[in-house]
């Protein structure tokens, strides 16, 4: 049986994989208003969390049900239009990898970290390394579809100054939703790479390359 | 709007000398052989009937043979319809591009109508050195209007390994949030121009933003996307000229 305990120390927020310098695109939608309070918020975390949520906890759930790390990261990169999301997947899972290494030493991960010096897609290392955990495919989208709200939740709360509380309990409103996702990611990665999911946001892949421009910044992206 | 729903499955396949080997209608997908546009073949894709409807499958397969140069448009906007089946509606469509084969894929918009489901699903093998030009565009109800459930999947591979994989889902029967700031922001119509081209190997396009709602970025394969959304057709289609002229001189 898996270990709830491995579960919390990779998902939680503290996890030294340096997901807290990114906003996941909610520095560019509170500057451009579309996040002015809690419940824009919960709308831009709701659509997140079942376009790009879905498609990288079912990467994850994939690298973690075994599937090929190099098929996963084509799919990854198939799946990411943008530039500078692919460069801060990437730089992602490198730190994460990093992490993962110390955490849970294994062969997969070395193979994986060879295969990919510059970084393999975050999903895809995360994946790796919740299998090397002991955990399985829903435990790996579990934790992707935590992130995908998170991130921004955190963010918004540091850009916006909104109440760590009201963020908090969009989180907990959003919680039947990320068990549906993290359900549908790994229903998805038993079938392979090509039953994967491809939901995209249109504003999260333009507005990244805006953010990306910005000359001064307060999350990487 | 009083039918039954149907199956219907066009075919084209263009050839290296100009020729049409495979020009065949089916059901409200009429093909014509249109004046061509440059060194194009080209054959204009004629709605003759309100299509799609609930319960509705529709196909179209086109091919690029080797060398081929083909232009396929349409002469109008698809409405997707709501129908007397609760069923949602399908159309796939299936695309080729040969070896030294060109393909310009532009199509005009998708509307979809209150009450209409449609599903989309745009698959295309590109082989080494095909270029293709496709446009995709999303409107989300006529003027004034609440739209459909409209969902569109563009998965496209070229020398069997993916280039680009999206799903965009929008409406009453999507799952929640599409309407929210990160996904269309309020916004009503949205669209894709995507041009592959083995010269991009060599000269990779430069992420460039396009006004405020519109980006163009290269994507991990010899390619390009463009990326708009905008209050309506009009402004998304502007948008995407503007990446079309710039991205394709072909």
């Amino acid at each position: 049986m898996a270990s709830r305990a491995a579960l919390l120390v990779l998902a939680d927020g503290r996890f030294p994989a340096g997901g807290h310098a990114h906003s996941g695109g909610a520095e560019a939608a509170v500057k451009a208003g579309r996040i002015k309070d809690a419940s824009g918020l919960e709308a831009f975390c709701r659509g997140r969390l079942h376009t790009t949520g879905l498609t990288s906890a079912a990467l994850a759930a994939g690298a973690a049900h075994g599937l090929d790390p190099g098929e996963l990261d084509a799919a990854a990169d198939a799946r990411t239009p943008s530039p500078a999301l692919r460069a801060a997947a990437r730089k992602l899972g490198r730190q994460m990898m990093r992490a993962a290494r110390a955490t849970w030493p294994c062969a997969e991960l070395d193979a994986l970290a060879t295969a990919f010096p510059r970084g393999a897609h975050q999903p895809v290392v995360l994946g790796v390394a919740a299998r090397a955990a002991g955990l399985g495919p829903e435990d790996a989208a579990h934790c992707v579809a935590y992130e995908t709200v998170s991130g921004p939740a955190t963010a918004t709360v540091r850009l916006l100054s909104l109440d760590p509380f009201q963020a908090t309990a969009v989180l907990a409103r959003l919680a039947p939703a990320m068990d549906l996702v993290a359900e549908e990611a790994a229903r998805a990665a038993r079938q392979g790479v090509d039953a994967l999911p491809a939901a995209s946001a249109p504003l999260l892949d333009i507005t990244a390359e805006q953010h990306a421009s910005w000359p001064v910044r307060l999350f990487a992206s | 709007m009083d039918r039954v729903s149907l199956r219907a499955t066009a075919r084209i396949a263009a050839d290296a000398d100009g020729g049409l080997p495979l020009l065949v209608s089916d059901g409200p997908l009429a093909l014509r052989r249109t004046r061509a546009s440059g060194p194009y073949t080209r054959v204009t894709v004629v709605g003759a009937m309100s299509a799609p409807l609930g319960g509705d499958r529709l196909a179209v397969e086109a091919e690029a043979r080797d060398g081929a140069g083909l232009l396929v448009d349409s002469a109008a906007a698809t409405l997707a319809l709501p129908g007397r089946s609760a069923e949602p509606a399908a159309y796939d469509v299936r695309i080729t591009v040969g070896e030294d084969a060109v393909l310009r894929w532009l199509p005009e918009q998708v509307v979809s109508v209150h009450g209409s489901h449609l599903l989309m699903r745009t698959v295309v093998e590109l082989a080494t050195t095909a270029r293709l030009v496709l446009r995709e565009e999303q409107i989300l109800g006529r003027h004034g209007e609440a739209p459909g459930t409209l969902v569109t999947r563009l998965t496209v591979r070229r020398a069997g390994r993916p280039l680009l994989d999206q799903e965009l889902a929008f409406g009453p029967g999507a799952p929640g949030g599409w309407d929210g700031g990160a996904v269309l922001g309020g916004h009503r119509a949205t669209g894709q121009l995507l041009v592959v081209d083995p010269a991009f190997a060599e000269k990779p396009v430069r992420p460039r933003l396009l006004g405020e709602h519109a980006a163009v970025t290269p994507l991990a394969g010899p390619a390009a996307l463009a990326t708009a959304v905008a209050p309506d057709a009009l402004a998304v289609r502007r948008l995407l000229d503007t990446a079309l002229s710039e991205l394709a001189p072909f």
